[in-house]
């Protein structure tokens, strides 16, 4: 006991670093050794932008309960104080319901620096691997920038409470300034993207809404902006996660500690505090998926219809994936999945032509009573004001599209959607000229703005292939019981043929964020002159296809397409590393597709 | 641990009696297999009652138990970087009464002016981001602070990485080291070693958090502009300036540089407002507009006789702390027997040593029959109790040992007593320096001593006593190489005219003397420094015995004054300080040379002294103690934090109540002849 303690004590401090080295150590040239001998050298300066729960957040001010953890990660690290302190944790990592900032005597704050997120837990990098590689080339820490932020927040609210966005524009600045005007290199990552998105319409807005900047300053200072899987038009799971805190990936914490936070610390509650705890953060509602049926598909279409599932994955890594160019896309129709319909309650629903579904309207249904007189009462989420009626209306509406889904989520969280609809939307802009555009919750929607005046800059998407990929779910209502959340997901429906799988339909993607989400403003949206693109920045996609490790020696791999895993991929770190020694677009060869996003682009009918 | 000793214990004795079988029944859980197996061997071998098993039981145990505790210290040794410093801390400063921060808080003072802290010298990290075959995976590891691991595992490798170009003082070829950024980089020096972050947690009560404070890290190895040519060092703080006062409302930063940091926020002063490209090209107002106050903490204004010694034969700790962290591995035969040699390598190649050589020659220091501090009576012991005040200074001096601090080095004790009419003395200048002492081949360290020659050591000698001003002559002598890159970056002189354009130069930035204040009325400086402790002020030296890779000079270690009051011990001449920073230096400027309008100060910005008496901590929980004056624990003294936060949070030195003396900084600053 005393021993595991102790070997649990140690971790942060020496084994991460060497474990990895373990693991990289054997492995044939890194990108930034093999490029160092082609004698590439630091030009650009760089710039990270960390993406949602990896960036470490730290202790500033906290109750009694936190005592001795000032400058303490609360979150990141080895997440020690779940384990002793969970309610306190929780406590501590949660906001205020109603403003969406800092609860009365709390202050958790971003870590600054490169530190930030270096490695998000030990011996699990982020960016890590990037910078041990750029560093080849003669980067340092002049030269490379964390732009850090706590992720929990609206990205309003980081310039707000922290400044953060003007932290950013005055490094950018400095960096370019002190490096003899070489603009900067961006690499935003996952939520960084949207955040980045933000930062570009508020950087050239007048103050005091924006920056200051002036219509010219990412003209002036930024060369590229190298999106890593970003969820531009948002990602599925993020419903999941609102709805039911089901998605592993918000709530990481349960899959750092699953056998812990499934189990009975918090009584039976596990969920509902992860929810609860979820909800105080603005940040998830960015990611909800955005331009409506358009994008996603109605009741009877999406984009992806005729998308074939591997069910097994490659194991060999020495093949590309070919899902999408041969005649393997020409199959038989006979089971397409309806991914357009993201929630169905019921898998026979999911699969009806919507002509046999009846369905009644839920938004009209008045809210019952509370289901019990809550003694929950230490946990409070919004379904207990509800009541049975409510829960009922929501199942028999029965099916959710990219649209209704919002109307869903305002109906069952109305506080929360009050909270996030006043920083982010999900609209598509009929006349980007509207003055109303100008606020800031539209910044970080690729489809409610413009792109910059920046005709020399680049816009990479940088995004991994060929993992099934969440994109639709089958709910069931929970048994009823007093404190539950009353939806979750069928876990029993199982599907074959049309990439059903507990529940969950999947599509192609890197495990979290899908291909069309990543890739379409890239393929379209923003491809030539546009009215969002209006002075025709050049833009590329990047695909790299995901293999798994061949052996567990090489850890998480170096070919691998996962969300995150894909930090680690040498393919994706060579390019960067190319660009940031001063490549274009078209010296890395422009586009490199594997997936079916063109195809799919071509489908959606949005006006360009 | 005393888990594994009972066993140990019990195990050898258990094996002949018959009882003690059934007692391991239930004990027999969690015992590993070696243990299980002495179990099985011992009952079986109960009826022949071998004494060779129970032997080998034992054995097998001993084993065992060693190499538990061998991986046991292992794990601990690991652990201690992680966790064990801040609980021990938090253990330590815990039960003591109200911490600052708490205290003002309840009187309602809220963050109000962004905060910078400049670190000193030594207290700052340093990270590898390119090295050498030898240092492979220690990639952005820290080389310079932390738990010195490195230093213990590989040396010669980290006496490698952390030296610079001996031409360039910049980086040699293949090797980048780089500070450390950010809050962390001078939090903790060492493991439970605090530096700042008392300072950053007392003011994180009354609201500060990261955008509030700024630590200003640089490479305190590189000279002052370099650090500007190679990292844009003082670009970067100037723009992190600018923004906090931007995003504060225009609310004025307030300064608080540390040690060598006072140096370095010196010359960034200027460099911000001279023109570009030498300077930053924030125009003449910069600091008025940006700066509300610089609080200097123990700042070496005037330099430190301590570095004489760093330079000239390595024997300060301070300098090379190193040493005093790792003193057992360092002193011994790590390096064959050449540390001293490795070491003064190293830090020669530290251009900003040089900054705090002693400026302003005899005019400050002394010379050879005089100097400010002259009939100082020195406390052999130090203050034990905290109740009392420092009070050296309120009686009347007797002058039963006339000690002579101007001369900072003198060859022999009676050299250093004698009136300089009886000296006799022959002036080193000339002298041709000889050939090297040996064939270099067995010298794998160069110093430049080697071409010294005997010749030039025995002139060196013969000169028999240095003052402030020829000391610097001293070291272009032993050190021409070191001196040529110092000379480039900094001054030591005093200016007759300021106005001379030749002082426009970055060389005289960090020199008080040699440099005006900023037209800045409004901004206020303080000097806040502890004092009661006795501080190396002047040196007894000897030559050392031949030997051939050797320094050729070092500290009379057997001088001793006359009694136990003296100020002489162990070779070294002391007076009020900081056990660092001698009064004189810390206080001068701020007491004399920049009170009112001055021609160093023309602007008339208001100055104020803060003195902190030491007094060690009353007992071992204590840690550090909270009322210490020492150089760098000084960072926790609580008095020295509630000031800081006061003007932090808006308050004036007038609010703090003005000068606050302890010591004879006025008396002695007024024997000071200099021109104002």
């Amino acid at each position: 006991m005393v021993v595991l303690l102790f070997l649990y004590n140690a971790m942060p401090a020496s084994f991460p670093q060497y474990v990895n080295k373990a693991i990289n150590g054997p492995l044939h040239d890194s990108p930034g050794e093999k490029l160092r001998k082609e004698a590439l050298q630091a030009r650009h300066p760089v710039v990270f932008v960390p993406g949602i729960v990896t960036g470490g957040l730290e202790l500033w001010e906290g109750q009694h309960c936190a005592e001795g953890l000032f400058r303490k990660r609360l979150w990141g690290g080895t997440f020690g104080e779940v384990y002793k302190r969970p309610l306190c944790w929780i406590e501590h990592m949660s906001l205020d319901n109603e403003t969406g900032l800092d609860p009365c005597g709390i202050r958790v704050r971003p870590v600054t620096g490169l530190v930030a997120a270096d490695y998000f837990a030990p011996g699990y990098f982020v960016w890590a691997v990037l910078i041990a590689n750029l560093a080849r080339i003669g980067y340092e820490e002049k030269t490379m920038y964390m732009a850090a932020y706590d992720w929990r927040l609206s990205f309003q609210n980081t310039e707000v409470r922290d400044q953060t966005l003007s932290q950013i524009k005055s490094n950018i600045e400095l960096m370019v300034a002190t490096n003899g005007g070489k603009k900067a290199v961006v690499i935003p990552h996952s939520m960084g993207v949207l955040y980045f998105l933000h930062f570009i319409k508020w950087v050239e807005a007048p103050a005091p809404m924006g920056g200051g900047g002036g219509p010219d300053w990412c003209a002036r200072h930024i060369k590229a902006v190298m999106n890593i899987g970003g969820p531009f038009l948002g990602v599925p799971k993020a419903i999941a996660a609102l709805f039911s805190a089901e998605a592993k990936d918000v709530a990481v914490a349960r899959a750092i500690a699953p056998g812990f936070l499934d189990n009975d610390i918090f009584h039976i509650q596990t969920l509902q505090h992860v929810m609860k705890m979820t909800r105080t953060w603005d940040s998830t509602m960015s990611m909800i998926p955005r331009g409506g049926n358009t994008i996603w598909g109605g009741l009877n279409w999406s984009p992806e219809d005729g998308h074939v599932c591997r069910r097994k994955r490659e194991k060999s890594n020495d093949t590309h994936i070919v899902s999408g160019t041969g005649p393997g896309s020409a199959v038989s129709q006979t089971k397409s999945a309806n991914y357009g319909r993201i929630i169905s309650f019921g898998k026979e629903v999911a699969e009806a032509p919507s002509s046999e579904i009846e369905r009644i309207d839920f938004r009209g249904a008045v809210k019952g009573h509370s289901v019990a007189n809550s003694t929950c009462r230490d946990l409070w989420t919004e379904y207990h004001d509800m009541g049975p009626g409510g829960i009922k209306a929501v199942a028999e509406y029965k099916i959710y599209t990219a649209e209704s889904v919002l109307d869903l989520l305002h109906f069952v969280a109305p506080k929360m959607m009050a909270r996030g609809t006043s920083h982010f939307s999900y609209g598509i802009a009929d006349n980007l000229d509207d003055p109303k555009y100008q606020h800031y919750k539209y910044w970080s929607n690729p489809l409610e703005t413009k792109l910059p005046n920046a005709p020399e800059m680049e816009i990479f998407s940088l995004y991994g292939v060929g993992k099934p990929t969440e994109r639709a779910y089958i709910y069931k209502l929970s048994p009823a019981a007093e404190c539950y959340i009353p939806f979750q997901i069928d876990t029993s429906a199982d599907d074959e043929d049309s990439c059903l799988r507990d529940g969950v339909y999947s599509v192609d993607g890197d495990e979290t964020v899908p291909v069309l989400s990543s890739g379409f403003m890239c393929a379209k949206g923003w491809r030539g002159k546009t009215r969002f693109n209006p002075s025709g920045i050049q833009t590329y996609i990047r695909e790299y296809n995901h293999s798994p490790p061949a052996n567990l020696l090489e850890g998480r791999g170096s070919q691998s397409g996962a969300h995150v895993d894909i930090m680690g991929n040498f393919a994706l770190i060579e390019d960067v590393i190319r660009v940031a020694a001063g490549a274009s677009g078209e010296d890395l060869g422009g586009d490199q597709v594997y997936s079916d996003i063109f195809k799919w682009s071509e489908k959606i009918d949005l006006q360009l | 641990m005393s888990l594994f000793r009972r066993r140990k214990g019990a195990a050898p004795s258990k094996t002949p009696t018959k009882d003690s079988h059934t007692e391991d029944e239930d004990e027999k859980k969690g015992k590993s297999k070696g243990k299980q197996n002495g179990d099985d061997k011992s009952a079986i071998n109960k009826k022949s009652g071998s004494r060779r098993c129970a032997c080998l039981d034992g054995c097998f145990w001993f084993v065992g138990f060693i190499c538990c505790i061998w991986w046991f210290l292992l794990f601990l040794i690991n652990a201690i970087p992680a966790s064990i410093p801040q609980y021990v801390t938090e253990a330590i400063t815990g039960p003591l009464p109200d911490a600052p921060g708490v205290k003002l808080r309840k009187e309602g003072l809220m963050a109000k002016h962004p905060v910078v802290f400049v670190p000193g010298i030594v207290t700052g990290g340093l990270e590898l981001w390119e090295g050498r075959q030898c240092a492979d995976g220690l990639f952005r590891k820290r080389f310079w602070g932390g738990s010195f691991g490195e230093l213990y595992k590989r040396p010669l490798c980290w006496v490698e990485h952390i030296s610079l170009d001996n031409e360039t003082g910049l980086d040699p070829p293949g090797i980048r080291v780089r500070p450390v950024s950010g809050l962390v980089a001078a939090d903790y020096f060492a493991p439970g070693y605090f530096v700042w972050a008392v300072l950053i947690a007392n003011l994180a009560h009354i609201g500060y958090e990261e955008k509030t404070m700024y630590m200003a890290a640089y490479d305190w190895r590189l000279s002052f502009q370099n650090t500007e040519v190679r990292d844009q060092t003082l670009s970067r703080i100037k723009s992190n300036i600018e923004l906090m006062v931007a995003t504060n409302g225009g609310r004025k930063v307030v300064v608080i540089p540390h040690s060598m940091g006072v140096l370095y926020f010196l010359h960034f002063m200027k460099w911000v407002e001279a023109p570009a490209p030498m300077g930053g090209g924030g125009g003449s107002d910069w600091c008025a507009k940006h700066i509300k106050a610089v609080m200097n903490i123990g700042g070496p204004f005037l330099g430190v006789p301590k570095v004489v010694s760093g330079l000239f034969s390595v024997e300060a700790r301070d300098i090379a702390v190193a040493r005093a962290f790792a003193p057992a591995v360092l002193d011994k035969d790590v390096f064959g027997f050449q540390t001293l040699q490795h070491m003064m390598w190293m830090t020669r190649t530290w251009d900003s040593t040089m900054s705090m050589i002693p400026k302003g020659g005899e005019t400050i220091w002394g010379g050879v029959d005089w100097s400010p501090e002259g009939g100082f009576k020195c406390n052999g012991k130090k203050l034990k109790s905290n109740n009392t005040y420092h009070q050296s200074a309120n009686g009347s001096f007797v002058n039963m040992e006339n000690v002579n601090y101007g001369r900072i080095i003198s060859f022999g004790k009676d050299v250093a007593e004698l009136h300089s009419s009886q000296v006799e003395r022959v002036d080193f200048r000339d002298a041709v320096k000889g050939n090297a002492v040996a064939n270099t081949s067995r010298c794998d360290v160069w110093t430049e001593y080697h071409e010294l020659g005997t010749e030039g050591i025995r002139a060196v000698a013969d000169y028999k006593m240095y003052t402030a001003g020829s000391i610097l002559d001293l070291l272009h002598f032993v050190a021409p190489k070191l001196m040529a890159r110092g000379g480039a970056h900094f001054s030591h002189g005093i200016a007759d005219n300021l106005d001379d354009p030749k002082y426009e130069h970055y060389k005289y930035w960090s020199n008080p003397l040699e440099t005006k204040l900023p037209n800045a009325p409004d901004m206020e400086i303080y000097s806040m420094y502890g004092v009661g402790m006795p501080t190396e002020r002047a040196y007894v030296y000897k030559l050392t015995p031949a030997a051939e890779c050797y320094i050729p000079f070092q500290i009379d270690t057997s001088a001793e004054g006359a009694s136990e009051h003296s100020c002489l011990k162990g070779g070294v001449f002391s007076t009020d300080g900081d056990e660092t920073v001698p009064v004189l230096s810390a206080g001068f400027m701020c007491a004399k040379a920049w009170r009112g309008k001055t021609r160093f100060n023309p602007s008339g910005i208001h100055t104020y002294i803060r003195e902190y008496p030491h007094a060690p901590p009353a007992n071992l929980l204590e840690g550090r103690g909270t009322q210490s004056g020492a150089h760098v624990d000084i960072m926790g003294n609580f008095a020295l934090i509630e000031d800081i936060i006061r003007v932090a949070a808006g308050a004036t030195g007038e609010d703090l109540g003005g000068d606050r003396v302890y010591s004879n900084i006025f008396t002695w600053s007024e024997k000071i002849n200099l021109q104002l």
